[in-house]
């Protein structure tokens, strides 16, 4: 099997190379957003880059800052291609609304088991429902 | 979503591009969150300094305000979380000028929108609380599982756009908390030792906030066996909001809608974990066997209540610090402390109390790289969780101990 339904996605469809990790996700507690990499020294992605990356994570984590911060973000073009998590909180939603930005969220199976790291992905978001496709898994 | 009249207006144009944006994008939300119907709200609050911002958000911001009056400005009392700088105090931070003319421009739009700039986390302590079963838009984390849990008001962490589109609708979509059926209980965990200092409220709350995992796990805390203050249910709060994304919790007996527990538990679920004095001091240690010689001490996150202050300025009355302390409040407590002369006392040490600005708001980073910042002790157990990614290094101690450390440069627990 390598396409996985999900329950709400928004934005557009995008490609990419799967950064995957069982740990969570925040714009502000997580990441050095002036060089594109997760900075907190104890998250598993940590020294890694971000950008262009189909980020694949377990939870929406941290304060509402990241309700902005997916916009500015975005802005500056050094911001990850998707989002895709186990759970999201509103402020995830509320800043992939504003920014526009690809999200989904909300599957059968723990996606971050299932996804291998490093993997080419579609995150399908006008498929109804919408799914992450596995495309390669090299 | 079902629409009543007047919304369909508002989507249709009929009040100006500013709220057609704002109902549009409520309605994005909603619809990815389940929400059927609109709510409506009688305060939004809003966070958006201008770290999190950017020169992207402000131009955005300024967009908006650039409309006709009667279509921009905002229909419900809306007010705002901490800026990105005390303007009074910014040269001694080494804030640079591009941020506080990045901030005059936010400040400058969301005036021309009729927000009122509060600049405070604590507006529960210090403007409004919220009263039970009222439906808001709080748009900071703390500010909401405090008005939700020890409250009993209504919202979901609302970020800076959502807060403002809610400000200019004066609605936002039911979901999440709005709703009965989420906020029964979803664990159980059982306290052992209930804390006397706010850093142990905040550890605790950390680590009820990492038992819980998500922002749609509710907890329900049995064992704590006084009724706590207010700063301490704000440092459990804020704490158990950061570290674990929840934005409601209820104490068994305490808060008001678990004074029977069985209204919001199950009487069949079992107890998830138990938590300690050993799992606090644990929790403590892994902060404070990181670093030895301090950089910085830091009271913050929340801004400190008059009350802190007051503690504050005793522990602090004949002492001279070594190290750069900060002690940062809303503009509310500020202007109290000054008449009441707790700032005099707690700035005669040689430490600094700041105001309308929250640390890891304020450039926190930029601030870390221009004094030279990295060990860092606070009592905010908050603190520690986010600063770890702006390359600080924090140790997590009682308030009288940062005040030691404060003073010999070094911990002092």
């Amino acid at each position: 099997m390598n396409e996985f339904v999900a329950t709400a996605a928004m934005g557009k469809r995008v490609r990419g190379r799967a950064l995957v990790a069982k740990d969570g996700f925040s714009a502000r507690y997580d990441l050095d957003r002036t060089k594109g990499v997760f900075s907190r020294q104890e998250h598993k992605l940590a020294g890694q880059s971000y950008v262009d990356r189909v980020l694949v994570l377990d939870a929406a984590k941290g304060g509402v800052a990241t309700a902005w911060m997916l916009h500015e973000m975005a802005a500056r073009n050094i911001v990850p291609a998707a989002l895709v998590l186990n759970t999201v909180n509103p402020i995830m939603v509320q800043g992939a609304a504003l920014a526009d930005f690809t999200m989904m969220s909300g599957f059968a199976v723990d996606i971050t088991a299932t996804v291998p790291d490093g993997a080419l992905v579609e995150v399908d978001t006008q498929s109804n429902p919408p799914c992450l496709r596995l495309l390669d898994e090299t | 979503m079902r629409l009543t009249d007047a919304e369909r207006a508002m989507l249709a144009g009929e009040a100006g591009p500013v709220r057609q944006w704002a109902i549009e994008h409520q309605m994005r939300v909603g619809r990815y969150l389940g929400a059927a119907d609109f709510v409506r709200v009688s305060q939004a609050h809003i966070m958006a300094d201008t770290e999190s911002l950017g020169v992207a958000g402000v131009q955005w911001l300024e967009r908006l305000a650039s409309h006709p009056a009667e279509q921009r400005r905002v229909r419900i009392p809306t007010i705002t979380d901490p800026r990105g700088t005390d303007f009074a105090a910014a040269a001694k931070l080494k804030h640079q000028p591009w941020m506080l003319d990045l901030e005059r421009r936010a400040i400058a739009a969301f005036e021309a929108m009729g927000v009122l700039m509060t600049d405070t986390c604590i507006n529960y302590q210090t403007i409004m609380p919220a009263v039970r079963n009222e439906h808001m838009a709080y748009g900071d984390t703390g500010v909401t599982i405090y008005s939700n849990s020890v409250l009993g008001a209504r919202s979901n962490f609302e970020g800076g756009p959502s807060a403002l589109s809610a400000g200019l609708t004066g609605r936002t979509p039911r979901y999440g908390y709005h709703l009965d059926a989420h906020r029964r209980a979803t664990l159980k965990l059982r306290v052992t030792y209930t804390p006397t200092e706010l850093s142990d409220w905040g550890a605790l709350g950390a680590l009820v906030g990492r038992h819980a995992g998500d922002y749609w796990q509710v907890p329900a805390v049995l064992g704590i066996d006084r009724v706590p203050g207010s700063d301490e249910l704000k440092h459990f709060g804020a704490a158990m909001a950061s570290y674990g994304s929840v934005a409601l919790f209820h104490l068994d007996g305490i808060t008001p809608e678990a004074m029977n527990l069985p209204d919001v538990a199950d009487e069949g679920m079992p107890v998830h974990a138990t938590i300690g004095a050993a799992e606090l001091r644990a929790f403590r240690q892994s902060y404070v066997g990181r670093v030895d010689k301090i950089d910085v001490v830091v009271f913050s996150a929340p801004q400190l209540s008059l009350l802190e202050l007051h503690d504050l300025a005793a522990m602090l009355d004949g002492r001279r610090i070594t190290v750069p302390t900060l002690a940062i409040t809303s503009p509310q407590v500020k202007s109290d402390a000054d008449r009441m002369g707790l700032t005099a006392r707690i700035e005669a040490s040689g430490a600094l109390v700041l105001s309308g600005m929250c640390f890891y708001q304020s450039y926190a980073r930029e601030m870390a790289e221009a004094n030279g910042w990295q060990a860092l002790a606070t009592n905010s157990a908050k603190l520690t969780n986010i600063l770890g990614g702006y390359g600080y290094r924090p140790a997590l101690l009682s308030m009288a101990a940062c005040v030691e450390t404060a003073c010999r440069g070094r911990i002092s627990s």
